[in-house]
């Protein structure tokens, strides 16, 4: 009897460390494949990336020379697509956190941020293209291109923004409003300035979002081979994302251009990796240095 | 000499005050208002180029098994096949994500050192930062390669390759709301459980599990979502063949592919072009569902929790 009981605990001892070390070995796994494919990215396109790649023009539609047109391209959709989103985003959040009740109206609006944080990326790009590119007659160009991906960037920002607000205690907008400051005064003065630096994180990982993505921007805005830099905001421009997806499908001889494609993918990569970097610092920093 | 103020003057300046709150206050409000007409819009701008459809060809036409936008004989524009498309890569993609999602989840949860949760967290973060194209384009390269050799097959261009890259893009999602869910499960019902004998694992898997489930649930929902709408990848990997099939070996075409390879060339306006619309309507409509239902599960969960 008590050998019987003992056998069962050392069986059941056997099945939690078999159960345990599997979970961990799973979970470890998903760490070894992202360092495998960052890795793998990073030595391949080290080699092809210097100055002169960064710097120049690409020639023989794209199988030789640099990406300089693609990088300015992007920098000026980020650019522009931030520029719209920030300041309706935090607005949005402001709303949201400090003015909305909870009536239908504010669940009405909350439904539509969630519904746009899912409305897949291609789908922006047939409504860019329906609404800027051919209603408001922008045409496939830098305005119809920053547009879509502000959309598509809005609720990234929204989420955040509202998330850093509701951070701020309760009781410093009380105290401020105990004082006689109107409502604007207190979230001006008092919420603001605390939530600031959170706020930011949501946009700045917008932009890292807003710099990968492909599909908002094949009919709205990216240019297939275009060696030179745009002149106005009604110009075509080349993006590195889809300058990516061109030098690897769409050239005759994709296996003679591999180096360029990783170097291409390298710039990306890092690029959007430095925007995500400095969001996560950013918040670990502020949710680490200001304690109520 | 202090001069009174005349007593409307004051009251004037009271209501420069409220005004400005109030200007402030529809500013924030028109703001809030953006993405409910951006939604809207979006509605408005797919139906309104898809809306041709409705009279000539017809929607039945939408109903046909095959595939073939560009032919000098008939045209066909049945979504069937690119509806499989999608269904196939996203089950293959989901079966493939739910082990490590979850597992993960648990993991950085419950089992997880504080040192391990400060690598593992970030590291998952990078992965839902890392651009669609550049997932697409490894797989190109380096997966799809060997899927080929490892399955003896003509081409690593097949659902199973875009399904394992997809599956990869999703897992951050999966990861970072199961993990919530599992965080938000009482303390006691866990010191319940150890305190009458339980191992941890048990503990985990028959308690914490349990009790988190529908939020994972809708975690794996939100994934899905991800999944069915990812364009790139599929675009680069799947090797896009219109033809229903529901072999993981065999190459694919899904419907956000199809739209990301077709509306480029496309005539503007013809049955083509609409029919791309249509696909265009689909789509959001499925991802709304997923997303709506998932959301509710998740909202009422946390009531209870």
């Amino acid at each position: 009897m008590k050998s019987k009981t003992k056998s069962r605990a050392a069986r059941n001892k056997a099945w939690e460390l078999l159960a345990a070390g599997l979970i961990r070995a799973v979970s470890y796994s998903i760490v070894v494949v992202i360092g495998y494919i960052v890795l793998d990215i990073v030595v391949k396109g080290l080699p092809a990336v210097n100055w002169d790649f960064i710097s120049t023009f690409p020639r023989k539609s794209g199988s030789e020379g640099g990406i300089l047109p693609a990088i300015v391209g992007t920098a000026y959709l980020v650019a522009g697509a931030i520029v719209v989103a920030m300041p309706l985003g935090m607005a949005s959040a402001v709303y949201l956190s400090e003015y909305a009740s909870q009536g239908r109206f504010t669940r009405i609006i909350r439904l539509a941020i969630i519904t746009l944080a899912g409305v897949p990326s291609i789908v922006f790009g047939l409504f860019g293209l329906g609404l800027f590119v051919i209603f408001f007659g922008f045409g496939a160009s830098i305005l119809s291109g920053s547009l879509t991906l502000a959309f598509m960037i809005l609720p990234t920002i929204i989420v955040s923004s509202e998330e850093a607000l509701r951070a701020v205690p309760q009781s410093l907008r009380e105290g401020s409003l105990a004082l006689g400051a109107t409502r604007w005064q207190t979230i001006y003065r008092n919420v603001l300035p605390y939530a600031l630096p959170g706020m930011f994180t949501g946009s700045i990982l917008g932009v890292g979002r807003a710099a990968g993505e492909t599909a908002p921007i094949l009919f709205t805005v990216a240019a297939f081979y275009l060696p030179r830099l745009p002149s106005s905001v009604f110009d075509q421009v080349m993006a590195l994302p889809y300058h990516l997806y061109v030098l690897a499908t769409q050239l005759p001889e994709a296996e003679k251009v591999l180096p360029l494609q990783y170097g291409t993918a390298l710039v990306l990569l890092l690029l959007v990796l430095i925007f995500n970097l400095a969001a996560i610092v950013l918040r670990n920093h502020f949710r680490k240095k200001v304690q109520w | 000499m202090l001069r009174r103020r005349p007593s409307g003057s004051f009251l004037r300046l009271f209501d420069m005050k409220s005004f400005r709150e109030k200007i402030i206050f529809y500013v924030l409000l028109g703001a809030a208002s953006t993405s409910c007409i951006v939604v809207l819009l979006i509605f408005l701008f797919l139906g309104k180029e898809a809306f041709p459809f409705i009279w000539d060809p017809g929607l039945m036409e939408l109903l046909r098994t095959r595939w073939v936008p560009v032919s000098y004989s008939e045209e066909i524009f049945g979504l069937i096949p690119l509806f499989t498309g999608s269904v196939v890569v996203t089950v293959l993609a989901t079966v493939i994500m739910i082990p490590f999602g979850v597992l993960g989840a648990i993991y950085i949860a419950e089992m997880a050192s504080n040192l391990e949760r400060t690598v593992l967290k970030p590291f998952v973060e990078i992965l839902a930062g890392i651009p669609s194209v550049v997932i697409g384009f490894f797989g190109l390269v380096v997966l799809s390669p060997i899927i080929k050799e490892a399955f003896g097959l003509q081409t690593g261009l097949t659902a199973l390759t875009g399904a394992i890259l997809l599956a990869l893009m999703a897992i951050p999602t999966v990861i970072s709301i199961s993990e919530d869910a599992i965080r938000s499960v009482p303390r006691s019902y866990k010191e319940a459980s150890l305190a009458l004998g339980a191992g941890r694992m048990q503990t985990i898997w028959k308690v914490v599990v349990p009790a988190a489930l529908p939020g994972i649930i809708a975690a794996i929902m939100l994934g899905m979502g991800r999944v069915i709408g990812e364009t790139m990848v599929v675009l680069m990997v799947t090797g896009n063949a219109a033809r229903i099939s529901f072999d993981p070996f065999e190459s694919v075409r899904t419907m956000t592919a199809t739209i990301a390879a077709e509306m480029g060339e496309v005539a503007f306006g013809s049955h083509h072009y609409q029919a791309l619309f249509w696909v265009g309507l689909v789509l959001l409509v499925i991802t709304f569902g997923l997303n709506v239902v998932a959301r509710k599960a998740l909202k009422k969960y946390q009531m209870q929790g």
